[in-house]
């Protein structure tokens, strides 16, 4: 197997953009990523649709320009085109039960629109199922609407802690017909020494997302922690370009100043310090912000943070990597990764998303509720909401039990 | 004849609708007893240690306990296997093969495996890449520790000779079915929907050597009917399940015969049938690679399964297909437009109707399947 040349604490020179605000260069290289898409579709070359957890290192070695569909249709949900495209899926026949990723993708795929993030339509998809099974037939759709190859990589749900070793050599293979696949598609060869750096990159990325995320731990926090989820498009758009990797370093150091000259990005009082379970409602955001803001509830802690932040030394560590996606593990391994980030990040409290968008992630939810209770002693409330199709959220009870986490968390504080 | 027809369907349907009494009576014969999950759990395995497969596929009723541990937007037939369990009716099971091929079996799992201490679970994550060699081999290899966990519940080893054993028994259970479906298609006279439901239904419940000897019997009976005219519309249907008399009531009230199926609890399980001159881990991997056609599967073909489904019209000669979409079934909803699309291109009549364990009033089905028969018998 290969070893991997990892550079992640790389000794270059500061990039000269440090000067730039690295929340703008974040964004600037997601940009890049779409806009590379869209140049290499003018010169003709293939242009991929991949699952956000799709192992990006093959494509990325092999020069294949990719777009993510769930960054699109979360991008797409924020600047309120989520119903819309929901709605115009439904009209082709797929039920509002389905995840609203989904159903925005597939609507873009069909030709809805979608000018609030537009990306070239696809010239083969990469679909792995380790998040979820929705995947297998949402890209198996996209495949057969614009008559593509699909490229499948399956990851069997994990009972346990640990990947069997019959998962890393089913896997493996797996990663092993999906290079020659792509090999075909792109007309070149796999080059190992490209794959080394790319996967160096990513070993980046990684560990510097992990950082900026671990200066939640702070007291105050110098971030509001829903930036992260901001952020999180670069992790899945661009983690194995040395781009992000060099801005998430930026970003780790702005926090660091915050916490030296005593700032925030959080501008409000942190009375309280939560976790927020599960993935925002994108549509609704301002929404999901004003009560806390107005409570001084800072969220310093959000689940994306462990669930992107993998780092990997060889190919089969690459495979366990993959292994470990949000909804591809068992429930104590959940449990531990989320009770692990509100201990370090210091949370009085767990506000749970029940999205209903997502079943595999809710479908522990009212188990993790019942364990982050008895194991943190925190105050856990959950409300309903979705991600992307703002018709499955209501104001009204999310403010009514933000309160009731507020009161909880108010008199534990009390007490205390 | 008709006669010894009807008393062999009330046997099925006795053991259909009175899962308990057949628990019982394997308990009392001594035999151990696995529930196990939808979908493609290697029963072959349960019955080589000895032991007795009993399906899971849900009950009818609201949940109540298993509200603890799901949210509302689950498939009853996750949440009313759960609310089983947790309401002790499943106590008398030695263990649960809980398979996770949809985003509401992943979660599941865990919530049976952690609310539902006093029966061991016995995981199975089927591989999707089923068709590839490596992915025979995973299939082989995770039947394996499958069946060194039955083994362990049940107190003893399967021999070689025990598999290849069950899997002729299932080959000829799958076999009598198949002809039975089949055989109902053409005799809805003799057969109704109510009744071809409880047939296929109780082959979960019972012991399969016995529900085999008399669905033989019965399928001879039928094979010597005279053929009649059928007086109203033939149709497929389509879905996860389709087992309430309630509703399949209605499709005898209006003379629908249900001629061939594409329901996961009826004829997907049945298809294909395992290697009988192979190794009998290899041939059970090989029949878990051979499936198709079903929207819980991956399809490397991208899109075989309207197709499939046009030409089971057309064999079967039916005029229409009717979807009984399972709430919140997303496997299924997914594949849906597909469906709808391929069917419209050979101008072939679908109706849809939702379906779930929790509907009790099937009012508004009634209503569509009334005009849906009407277009139908218009077309003919
Ligand atoms: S939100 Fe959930 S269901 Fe939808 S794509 Fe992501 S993991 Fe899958
Ligand atoms: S496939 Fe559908 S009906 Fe079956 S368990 Fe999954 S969600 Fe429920």
């Amino acid at each position: 197997m290969t070893e991997l040349k990892n550079n992640a604490q790389s000794n270059a020179a500061p990039p000269a953009e440090t000067e730039k605000p690295a929340k703008v260069w974040l964004r600037e290289v997601v940009e890049k990523v779409y806009q590379d898409a869209w140049d290499a579709k003018e010169r003709g070359e293939p242009v991929g649709w991949s699952a956000s957890k799709f192992p990006a290192e093959i494509a990325e070695t092999l020069g294949l320009r990719v777009c993510y569909p769930e960054n699109q249709a979360a991008a797409i949900a924020a600047k309120h085109g989520g119903q819309r495209m929901c709605e115009y899926a439904e009209a082709l026949g797929y039920d509002n039960d389905i995840c609203g990723y989904a159903r925005i993708s597939l609507a873009y795929a069909a030709g809805a629109g979608g000018d609030e993030r537009p990306m070239p339509q696809p010239d083969f998809v990469l679909c792995c199922n380790n998040i979820c099974n929705c995947m297998t037939k949402w890209y198996e759709n996209l495949a057969r609407m614009h008559d593509i190859p699909l490229i499948m990589i399956d990851i069997p749900y994990n009972n346990t802690d640990e990947v069997n070793e019959e998962n890393i050599t089913y896997i493996k293979a797996q990663f092993d017909d999906a290079i020659k696949q792509l090999e075909e598609i792109s007309g070149r060869k796999f080059d190992e020494d490209k794959f080394a750096e790319v996967c160096a990159n990513a070993n980046r990325t990684a560990q510097a997302w992990l950082k900026a995320c671990s200066y939640c731990q702070y007291k105050p926090s110098p971030l509001s922690g829903f930036d992260l989820f901001n952020h999180m498009a670069d992790v899945v758009t661009a983690r194995c370009r040395k781009e992000s990797a060099e801005a998430f370093e930026a970003l780790a150091e702005e926090y660091e100043r915050n916490v030296a000259e005593g700032k925030s990005t959080w501008r409000y009082d942190e009375n309280h310090r939560i976790m927020f379970e599960g993935i925002p409602c994108w549509p609704e955001l301002q929404k999901l912000f004003k009560p806390l803001k107005e409570k001084g509830i800072n969220t310093t802690a959000v689940v994306y943070a462990p669930a992107f932040g993998f780092v990997y030394n060889n190919m089969e560590e690459m495979i366990r990597a993959y292994c470990k996606a949000p909804n591809s593990v068992c429930l104590e391994t959940g449990v531990e990764w989320r009770e692990g980030i509100c201990r370090e990040n210091k949370v009085d409290g767990v506000l749970v998303h029940y999205n209903r968008s997502c079943k595999p992630w809710s479908g522990y939810m009212p188990e993790m509720e019942r364990r982050f209770r008895k194991n943190l002693g925190v105050g856990v409330v959950g409300f309903d909401g979705d991600q992307a199709d703002p018709r499955n959220f209501s104001e009204a009870q999310y403010n009514t039990r933000v309160q009731g986490l507020f009161e909880i968390m108010e008199a534990q504080k009390k007490g205390e | 004849m008709s006669n010894k027809i009807e008393n062999l369907l009330n046997r099925f349907a006795e053991a259909a609708e009175q899962p308990k009494r057949q628990l019982d009576a394997h308990i009392a014969a001594g035999k151990k007893v696995i529930g196990c999950y939808p979908y493609y759990a290697p029963e072959e395995l349960v019955h080589a240690t000895g032991m007795v497969p009993m399906g899971l596929w849900g009950k009818p009723g609201s949940p109540n306990k298993a509200k603890e541990y799901f949210a509302s937007f689950y498939c009853s037939l996750v949440q009313m296997n759960l609310e089983m369990a947790l309401s002790g009716e499943l106590d008398q099971l030695s263990g649960v093969i809980h398979s996770t091929l949809c985003d509401t079996l992943r979660p599941g799992s865990q919530n049976f495996r952690i609310a539902i201490e006093q029966i061991p679970m016995i995981f199975l994550a089927h591989p999707q890449n089923r068709k590839p060699d490596y992915g025979k081999e995973y299939t082989r290899v995770i039947y394996t520790k499958i069946l060194n966990q039955l083994e362990d519940i049940a107190g003893r080893k399967a021999s070689p000779e025990d598999l290849a054993k069950a899997i002729r028994v299932f080959n000829r259970s799958r076999k009598a079915r198949r002809e039975f479906v089949k055989l109902a298609g053409q005799h809805p006279e003799l057969v109704t929907a109510v009744q071809r439901s409880q047939v296929l239904k109780s082959t979960f419940f019972m012991e399969k050597s016995e529900h085999t000897a008399w669905l033989e019997e019965l399928n001879q009976l039928l094979a010597a009917a005279p053929a009649v005219d059928w007086p109203g519309v033939k149709i497929v249907t389509s879905g996860i399940i389709a087992d309430s008399p309630e509703l399949l009531g209605i499709f005898d009230d209006l003379k629908i015969a249900i001629v061939a199926d594409d329901i996961a609890h009826e004829s997907r399980a049945i298809r294909i049938d395992a290697a009988e001159d192979k190794d009998p881990m290899e041939a059970l991997a090989e029949q878990f690679a051979e499936q198709d056609q079903d929207p819980l599967l991956y399809d490397p073909a991208i899109n075989s399964r309207p197709p499939h489904i046009v030409e089971m019209v057309r064999q079967s000669g039916a005029q229409g297909v009717v979807v009984l979409m399972m709430t919140f079934c997303d496997p299924e909803e997914m594949e849906y437009p597909s469906l709808m699309k391929g069917l419209k291109e050979a101008n072939i009549p679908l109706l849809k109707i939702g379906y779930d364990h929790q509907i009790k009033d099937f009012g508004q089905a009634r209503t569509s399947l009334e005009a849906f028969a009407d277009v139908l018998s218009m077309r003919a």
